[in-house]
C-alpha cells in the first residue's frame, strides 16, 4: 500500500513538473504580446516604453532563461508577479481561492446528496416515475450551459420572484467577517456572526445550485448504470435467498460495491468545480479563481495565468492521486 | 454473473407491440436525429425563415420584447433575436462538429500508433496524453485562446489542443483489444501491411464506440465553444453566435429574452446529440438497453 502510494505520487510529481514546461511554453511560443495587451495603444507606441516594460518583466531574456528563473522561483514558493494586479502570484491565489472552495464544495455537496439517493432509486426503480424523473434531471444538467443556467435562476429568483440575493458572496452594505479561513460561513460561523453566515448563505444557495447541475446530472446517471449492473451480480441473490431486507440489500451490499466508478468521477467532477467554476462566477460575480484566471487570460497576465495553471494542475494531480488511492482502500485488489 | 439464470419479472410481461418493440429499439437516436437534422435545416434555410438582417441595428427598436414582428423580441441595439438566433446555429453546428471531427481523426490516428508501435512510442504517446489531461480543458482552452487572440478559427485550435488525448486512449484501448484477435493475425500472416491492417481490418471492427463519444462530444464541443464566446473569445463580436448572445444579455434580467432564447437553443441542439448518441450506443451494446 505505501509503495503503490508512493510511486503514485512520484509520478504526480514528474507530471506536475512536466505541467509547468508545457504552460511555459504555451505562454511565451504564442503570437499575443503581453506589453502591447498591458500598456495599451498609446504607451505601447513608444519603443523606450516598450523596451523598460519588457526589461522590467525579463520579457527581453531567451527563454530558456525565463524557464528557468520561473522554476528557480517555484523552489522558493514564489510564482512571481501578476503583471495586472502587481501582487505576488501566489498572494493572489490565496484570496481568491477560498470563494471558490466555498462555491465548489457547497455545489459538489448538493450533487452528492441528491445525485447519489437519486441514482439509487432510480435503479432500484427501474421504468417507474423515479427513473424518468431521474434521467430527465440528469439529461438536462448534463445538456445546460452553466452559463445559461445561471442567468435563467438569477432571472428567475432574483429578477422575477425577487426571493434570492444578488451576484456577489455578500449584500453590498455588509462587511465581509473576520478574516480566519477565508471561508465566509466558517468564518462568520467561528466569531459568532450569525447575520453575516445567513447571508453568506443566501448568497450561496443560487450559485451553487448552477455549479452543481452538470455534476449533478453525471452522478445520477452513474450512481445509477453502477447499481444496475451490481444487482445482476450473485451476492444479491445470495442475499435474497438468506431472506434479508431488500432496503439492507441495497444500501448496505450493492451501493458499496457500486460507489468506485462514482468515486472516480466524484473526484474528477469535485476537480472541474474547483478549477472549471469560470462561468458561474462571471455572471454572479463571485471573487473566486475563476474570474482571476478569466481575467488573467483576458489580460495576457502570463505569470498569473501560468500560475493558476500549475496549482490547478497539482489540484488535479492530488485528486486523482487520491482517487487512485481509495480505489485500493474501497478493492483490494487494485494494488496487485 | 451469468445473467440469464436471473429471473426477473419483466420475464413475464406480454410481448410488446411491433410499435413499441421499434419505438425501444429507434426511438432516442431518431428523436436525437430530428432534432439534430431540424437545426441544421435552420442554418441552411435561414434567410428563407425570416425577413430580418442578423446584424442590422436599429436603436428605435431596442429591447422590444417579443411580438408578432420581433417574434423573439430585440437586443440592446435592436436587433432581431430570432433572426440572430437561426444563423447563430450556423456556428455553434459548425464549430462544434469540425472540433470533434478533427480531434477524433488526429486523437484516433494517434491512439493507433500507440497500440501498434506499443514500447517506447507508446509509452511517450500515452505521457502526452496524460500531460494534456492533467489540465482542465476550459482553462487550458481559455489560456491558449487568449493567447492566440480572439476569432473563430483560433478558439477551435485551442479547443483542439485539448479535445484529441480523450480519443487517442480511447481508441489505444479498443485496438489494443482487436489486436489480439485471430483474424489480425491471420492478416498478418498473409503478409498485409501494419497501416492496411489498421485502418482496413482493425479499425472498421473497433469504429463503434468511437462513434458513440464521437456524438455524445459534439454536445461537449458546442457548449464550450459557446462557453468560450461567452467569455469573449469565440467569435468577433457582430457575428451572431450563441454564446456571444447569451453574454450581451446577461445583465439584461428584465428583457430576459435576450438571452434566454440562444440559451435555449443550445440546450435543445445538446440533446439531441445525447439522444442520439446513447440511442447509438443502445443499439451497439444490447447489453446497455437493458439499462
Amino acid at each position: 500500500m505505501l509503495r503503490y502510494t508512493l510511486s503514485r505520487l512520484t509520478a504526480a510529481v514528474v507530471m506536475a513538473v512536466f505541467a509547468t514546461l508545457v504552460i511555459f511554453l504555451i505562454a511565451n511560443t504564442v503570437p499575443g504580446d503581453p506589453a502591447l495587451a498591458q500598456l495599451g495603444d498609446l504607451a505601447a507606441s513608444n519603443p523606450e516604453f516598450l523596451a523598460a516594460f519588457r526589461a522590467k518583466w525579463g520579457l527581453d531574456l531567451p527563454l530558456w532563461e525565463r524557464y528557468f528563473i520561473f522554476l528557480k522561483g517555484l523552489l522558493h514558493g514564489d510564482l512571481g508577479i501578476s503583471i495586472a494586479s502587481q501582487r505576488p502570484v501566489l498572494d493572489d491565489i490565496f484570496s481568491y481561492a477560498p470563494a471558490t472552495i466555498e462555491l465548489a464544495t457547497a455545489g459538489f455537496l448538493l450533487a452528492v446528496v441528491i445525485g447519489v439517493p437519486l441514482g439509487v432509486l432510480a435503479a432500484v426503480r427501474r421504468d417507474t416515475w423515479i427513473d424518468h424523473v431521474a434521467r430527465f434531471i440528469s439529461l438536462a444538467g448534463v445538456s445546460a450551459p452553466t452559463f445559461w443556467l445561471a442567468f435563467i435562476v438569477l432571472a428567475i429568483f432574483y429578477g422575477g420572484l425577487q426571493i434570492a440575493p444578488g451576484p456577489g458572496r455578500l449584500d453590498t452594505i455588509a462587511f465581509p467577517p473576520t478574516r480566519i479561513t477565508g471561508l465566509h460561513l466558517v468564518d462568520s460561523a467561528l466569531s459568532g456572526d450569525w447575520s453575516t453566515f445567513i447571508d453568506a448563505l443566501a448568497h450561496l444557495v443560487l450559485p451553487s445550485v448552477v455549479l452543481a447541475a452538470a455534476t449533478l446530472g453525471l452522478i445520477t446517471r452513474t450512481t445509477r448504470a453502477s447499481m444496475l449492473e451490481s444487482m445482476q451480480q450473485d451476492y444479491v441473490r445470495v442475499a435474497r435467498a438468506k431472506g434479508l431486507k431488500e432496503r439492507i440489500i441495497v444500501w448496505g451490499h450493492v451501493l458499496p460495491n457500486a460507489l468506485i466508478p462514482v468515486v472516480t468521477l466524484g473526484g474528477l467532477a469535485y476537480a472541474n468545480l474547483l478549477t472549471g467554476a469560470v462561468m458561474t462566477e462571471t455572471i454572479f460575480s463571485w471573487p473566486g479563481l475563476g474570474r482571476y484566471t478569466f481575467r488573467s487570460a483576458a489580460a495576457l497576465d502570463f505569470p498569473a495565468i501560468m500560475g493558476i495553471t500549475l496549482v490547478v494542475a497539482i489540484t488535479y494531480l492530488l485528486i486523482n492521486l487520491l482517487i487512485d488511492i481509495s480505489y485500493a482502500l474501497l478493492d483490494p485488489r487494485v494494488v496487485r | 454473473m451469468s445473467a440469464a439464470t436471473t429471473v426477473t419479472p419483466v420475464a413475464f410481461e406480454a410481448v410488446p407491440s411491433k410499435r413499441r418493440r421499434w419505438l425501444r429499439r429507434y426511438g432516442l437516436a431518431s428523436a436525437g436525429a430530428v432534432i439534430i437534422l431540424s437545426w441544421i435545416m435552420v442554418a441552411v434555410l435561414a434567410p428563407v425563415l425570416t425577413w430580418h438582417a442578423p446584424d442590422l441595428v436599429d436603436v428605435t427598436q431596442r429591447l422590444r420584447p417579443p411580438s408578432p414582428s420581433h417574434w423573439l423580441g430585440t437586443d440592446a441595439l435592436g436587433r432581431d433575436v430570432f433572426a440572430r438566433l437561426l444563423y447563430g446555429s450556423r456556428i455553434s453546428l459548425s464549430t462544434g462538429i469540425i472540433v470533434v471531427v478533427l480531434a477524433a481523426a488526429f486523437g484516433t490516428l494517434v491512439g493507433g500508433v500507440a497500440a501498434y508501435a506499443r514500447g517506447k512510442i507508446e509509452e511517450l504517446i500515452m505521457r502526452i496524453t496524460d500531460l494534456v489531461l492533467c489540465f482542465p480543458p476550459i482553462i487550458l482552452a481559455l489560456a491558449i485562446a487568449a493567447a492566440l487572440g480572439i476569432g473563430a478559427v483560433n478558439t477551435i485550435i485551442a479547443m483542439l489542443v485539448v479535445w484529441w488525448p480523450k480519443f487517442a486512449r480511447l481508441a489505444r484501448s479498443l485496438i489494443i483489444v482487436q489486436r489480439s484477435q485471430e483474424y489480425v493475425e491471420a492478416a498478418v500472416v498473409v503478409g498485409l501491411s501494419p497501416g492496411r491492417i489498421l485502418i482496413r481490418h482493425i479499425l472498421p471492427n473497433s469504429i463503434g464506440p468511437l462513434i458513440v463519444l464521437v456524438t455524445l462530444d459534439v454536445g461537449n464541443a458546442i457548449i464550450t465553444f459557446a462557453g468560450l464566446s461567452f467569455l469573449g473569445l469565440g467569435v468577433v463580436p457582430p457575428t451572431p453566435e450563441w454564446g456571444s448572445m447569451v453574454s450581451e444579455g446577461r445583465e439584461l434580467i428584465e428583457q430576459w429574452w435576450v438571452a434566454a432564447f440562444p440559451g435555449l437553443a443550445i440546450l435543445t441542439i445538446v440533446v439531441g446529440f445525447n439522444f442520439l448518441g446513447d440511442g447509438i450506443r443502445d443499439w451497439l451494446d444490447p447489453k446497455s438497453r437493458r439499462r
